[in-house]
């Protein structure tokens, strides 16, 4: 691919280049051919899902003994490389099903949970989605209001409000990050059928970014789940944190595949396309733009990679997945921006994919740590002082 | 029912190639090399005909040491086990070739041999046949369906202005074309399971070349296009030109 421009290839396992080449060959075939009208539509592809599940995309770095891929952190990285190069909206739903509600289940829950929800989640037969934000607190998870009761029969009764939540109106399960006590200590998560009583979800209406991808609203009133849907190993604002450093890590790759796609589409219209009697590749302005791109790309791709070693070494850090996230999706919509310029009028049209990247990584660069929480994370890393409050 | 599938690995379509200095191979470095997407079809047939009617799928290359990366595509895709036949290069004499993959597939006692009805890097068309000649078998080749019950097999090939129906028994050598099937994607547990299936190495008994690469030239730059008028005054014209000048009408 004309984005490689370090080898990158060359540093890569024969594994992780199979994984990837699957994974690209799967959105070449089923995802391209149809992402600019479901975007126009408004509509997630569900069709996709199971297509998705059979390749084994969910959950891929979680054990093989629960029915899931076994890979390592570099090849789950590619996979949501080339997922994103289709759209951020099919990345999303794997990043949602596979890092934020696989892995909690895997990280916090008991062995049975374990048994019963990774294998069915694996293969697409149980979605999920996960509840962590609120109307009003975004940024400041710790403020959330809502509530898990403890009932005198060991049962829970979960009262409150979620936004802004991937696959809401998808999924068949909840992971609900609720207080069970009135600080943030208390916060624990529940795996919650989203067929229980009092458990409602609403599509959010008028996106105009990640318009092929499910987000809902999720209300939960009175909301009673047994003892065994609670993940015993959750305590605290760490839980959800510990899932979205993970979601981070993915959506790092994620943006460089965004940025790949506008790239080649740019590059390939600026040799093809004549103005002033030559391609619009051949001035200077346009070559600008082409290099500061496939710099920006390389370096992202870099920093993902190293990161994914770390990672896969275990000694990665949160405040290292911050700059990952922070500055790839930055980049990616920088580049998605430029290329949408440098396609001119073409690139209004969904016909190109460059403004669907662009609409939809403006919606990246806010979810999963704001770019300015991340400026602050990163911050704080460095100077030991905390700017938040 | 044991089948043996024969595949190649050649260069991805999508790739500029070079001429190596010398003029008679390409440059390997930097070039994506992938599984002949004809043997795809010949692989996919493979998996579906033991999951139908079960048996063994085994995939058998020859080559260098890195054609086991392509069997192990065939691996992660559901082949049971693979067989290399070491060169030290990439020799080009199909009958030099066919020779040692005849040594090998005469002593497996293989119901069906398939492979694809050509490499997309040497366009020889030329396997199917020399085995079938080398192995003493019915060889049918371009396949585009394919229909086995028993000891017997009924093909189809799409020949020029229609389709020819074949029928023949087993064992047999049987060369795969496009439309035959949808090949599937190796899974991601697929490529993991690969690694551990079994893979065998042995030195491959070459015949002796009779056809060697004199020269490789890459074909002439194309001119560019170029607009001969606007509307429908342009049409006379046009028509001309592709007559007279690019002789596509």
């Amino acid at each position: 691919m004309s984005t490689d421009f370090f080898n990158i290839e060359g540093a890569l396992s024969e594994e992780e280049r199979a994984v990837r080449d699957s994974v690209r060959r799967f959105v070449d075939d089923r995802v391209l051919p149809i992402i600019g009208h479901c975007y126009v539509e408004g509509r997630f592809p569900r069709e996709l899902i199971p297509e998705m599940a059979a390749l084994g995309l969910f959950g891929a770095n979680l054990p093989e003994e629960y029915g899931c891929a076994g890979l390592n952190n570099v090849s789950y990285g590619l996979i949501m490389q080339e997922l994103e190069r289709g759209d951020s909206g099919i990345r999303s739903f794997a990043s949602v099903q596979g890092a934020l509600v696989m892995y909690p289940v895997y990280a916090f829950g008991s062995e049975a949970q374990k048994r019963h929800y990774l294998p069915k989640m694996a293969s697409g037969e149980i979605i999920g989605c996960f509840g962590l934000t609120e109307p009003d607190y975004g940024s400041n998870p710790s403020g959330m209001i809502t509530t898990a009761r403890e009932q005198g029969d060991g049962s829970y009764l979960l009262n409150g409000a979620k936004m802004w939540i991937t696959n809401g109106s998808t999924a068949h399960a909840a992971i609900i990050w609720a207080k069970t006590g009135t600080d943030d200590t208390s916060i624990r998560g529940f795996i919650v059928p989203t067929d229980t009583k009092g458990f409602s979800a609403k599509d959010q209406k008028g996106k105009l970014s990640l318009r092929a991808s499910d987000t809902s609203e999720l209300v939960l009133q009175d909301v009673c789940v047994p003892k065994t849907a609670l993940l015993p190993g959750t305590g605290g604002l760490k839980s959800p944190l510990m899932c979205l450093t993970q979601a981070r890590y993915g959506i790092s790759w994620g943006a460089i595949g965004a940025a790949m796609a506008c790239y080649e589409e740019a590059l390939a219209y600026s040799k093809n396309r004549v103005m002033f009697d030559r391609p619009i590749g051949g001035f200077q302005l346009q070559q600008l733009r082409l290099a500061d791109m496939i710099t920006e790309i390389v370096k992202a791709q870099l920093l993902s990679l190293h990161l994914g070693r770390l990672k896969d070494a275990g000694t990665f850090t949160p405040q290292q997945v911050s700059m990952a996230k922070r500055n790839n999706v930055d980049i990616a919509t920088n580049i998605a921006r430029e290329a949408r310029r440098l396609l001119g009028a073409n690139g209004i049209l969904a016909e190109y994919s460059a403004m669907r990247h662009m609409e939809n990584l403006e919606s990246v660069y806010t979810y999963e740590g704001t770019h300015d929480i991340h400026t602050l994370i990163l911050g704080q890393a460095v100077t030991g002082l905390n700017a938040f409050n | 029912m044991k089948i043996a599938v024969c595949i190649k690995r050649v260069p991805d379509t999508e790739t500029r190639i070079t001429i190596a200095p010398g003029g008679q191979s390409i440059v390997e470095t930097g070039v994506k090399f992938i599984l002949n997407p004809y043997d795809e079809f010949a692989v996919e047939a493979a998996l579906q005909l033991k999951q139908a009617q079960g048996g063994e799928v085994v995939a058998i290359s020859l080559g260098p040491d890195v054609v086991q990366e392509t069997l192990r595509t065939a691996l992660a895709m559901g082949a049971d086990r693979a067989v290399q036949l070491k060169t030290d290069g990439n020799p080009y004499d199909t009958i030099a070739v066919a020779s040692a993959l005849a040594a090998e597939l005469q002593s497996g006692g293989y119901d069906l041999i398939l492979l694809g009805k050509m490499a997309i890097d040497d366009y020889n068309h030329a396997m199917a046949p020399a085995l079938g000649e080398l192995l003493g078998l019915p060889a049918v080749s371009a396949v585009s369906k394919l229909t086995i019950d028993g000891g017997k097999a009924t093909a189809e090939r799409e020949v020029e202005g229609g389709v020819e129906v074949v029928t023949f028994a087993l064992p047999a050598v049987v060369s795969t074309d496009k439309g035959l099937n949808k090949p599937r994607l190796p899974t991601l547990p697929g490529i993991m399971a690969a690694k551990k299936k079994p893979m065998e190495s042995k030195a491959a008994a070459l015949g002796a070349a009779q056809v060697t690469v004199r020269t490789l030239t890459p074909p002439p730059e194309r001119p560019a296009g170029r607009i001969v008028g606007e509307g429908a005054a342009a049409v006379p014209e046009l028509v001309r030109l592709l007559q007279t000048e690019a002789k596509v009408l």
